[in-house]
């Protein structure tokens, strides 16, 4: 059993090791969307609630497949939970607005291959987490996650101004930001031990 | 080796050019920046680069042939689904796999070998390739993009384990004198490396196309 208190591995999976640039989890829509600012807020946002809800749905998988004694069908019948999760999401968006809808376009579904979802469900089980710790876990990682995407798009709305070779543009130069803000987070190692 | 690379892929009979497209022309990661999450997670060595880059060549290998073979009987509106789940039994097929033939192994990739159903390369092809096509041109389509795949992560590796750590391998390839650069062991390593990557083949397309005009 792990004994880490909730604020722990929230400030854990948020900052110290981020899942975006510590961890490398997520990196698509990290590239993908992180064009426009508000775009990535809500972007962040959906993200966080599917994680959210896929978190829950794989805690009580976890326990279910312990007492059957299954531990070959976890991955499987989290991937289908992740699944039906951002099918609702995409559903929810779509009624209520589907100008952001259109904004996020593919990434919408493409949700469901966002690795830092199925990471969630794959770490908390392999920490241990009780309930309440993977509740934080969950939270942590999806504000970590809007936190860098949010980041990155603040970086790149202004470089859109910056006068830059073609060389340069496009996904190297993104890439070579993303790598900065992986350093200055660094910095966050060792709080919290 | 680039430009090496591109002169062969010119004038490759039609069958063979599906399987070399993966590996230049349309090199899931470098080009199409696909799968960049292991790709950035587990280059830290080239052993951890090359066991990745197998794995998930093998996954999409065998979930290609799969779709490919079923790819009639599935209705459209549950496809991504159905080619999620085939994606997922084949990694836990490769996840047993590894554990049985590394235990080494299977601690440094950790749970990246379970996010392999996630790389959306794989995801990718299934849905723009083998759903459309017939068994055996989705396998070379496979084989060419797991292996551009595996290039990828081994270009990677190399870069970051000789300037990180002055090995490959394990095996030392620096002099004693050489002052490891810790940040290329580093997530932020990672990103610069394939940074760099980018820039260079952009540099190189830049420079065909001046030619060219």
């Amino acid at each position: 059993m792990n004994t880490a208190s909730p604020l722990q591995i929230f400030l854990d999976a948020c900052l110290i090791n981020n899942f975006v640039l510590a961890m490398f989890l997520g990196i698509c829509p990290f590239l993908g969307v992180s064009d426009k600012t508000d775009k990535a807020v809500r972007m962040g946002a959906a993200v966080t609630f599917v994680m959210l809800v896929s978190s829950i749905c794989a805690f009580g998988i976890h326990k279910a497949l312990v007492a059957i004694n299954a531990p070959y069908l976890h991955l499987i019948s989290y991937i289908v939970v992740i699944a039906s999760a951002v099918q609702l999401v995409e559903m929810f968006i779509k009624k209520f607005s589907p100008a952001l809808f259109r904004a996020l376009g593919i990434f919408l579904p493409l949700i469901t291959t966002n690795c830092a979802i199925l990471g969630v469900a794959l770490f908390q089980t392999n920490r241990q987490y009780d309930f309440f710790q993977s509740l934080s876990f969950a939270i942590g990682a999806g504000a970590g996650f809007t936190l860098a995407l949010l980041f990155m798009s603040g970086l790149r709305e202004r470089l859109e101004l910056a006068d830059v070779s073609s060389v340069v543009k496009g996904a190297a130069l993104t890439l070579m930001i993303a790598g900065v803000l992986s350093m200055a987070f660094m910095g966050f190692a060792g709080m919290g031990k | 080796m680039a430009d090496n690379k591109a002169t062969t892929a010119k004038k490759p009979p039609p069958t063979m050019d599906v399987f070399l497209k993966g590996l230049w022309k349309e090199n899931p990661v470098f080009v199409m920046l696909l799968g960049m999450c292991p790709v950035l997670a587990v280059t830290n060595s080239v052993t951890n680069a090359i066991a990745m880059g197998l794995a998930s060549t093998f996954v999409l290998f065998m979930s290609s042939t799969i779709v490919s073979l079923v790819r009639s009987f599935i209705p459209k509106q549950v496809r991504i689904a159905s080619f999620i789940l085939i994606i997922a039994t084949f990694v836990t097929v490769v996840e047993y796999l590894i554990q049985a033939i590394s235990i080494d192994l299977h601690k440094a990739l950790g749970a990246f070998i379970s996010l392999i159903v996630v790389n959306c390369m794989i995801l990718g092809r299934s849905e723009a390739f083998a759903s459309k096509n017939n068994v055996g041109k989705s396998m070379l389509d496979a084989l060419g993009m797991g292996f551009g795949f595996t290039i990828a992560c081994f270009s990677l590796g190399l870069v970051r384990e000789v300037l990180g750590a002055g090995t490959i391998a394990g095996f030392q390839v620096l002099p004693d004198s050489f002052e490891p650069w810790s940040v290329m062991v580093l997530p932020g390593g990672a990103f610069f490396v394939l940074g760099g990557w980018l820039l260079l083949f952009n540099w190189l397309d830049e420079r065909k196309k001046a030619k060219a005009l």
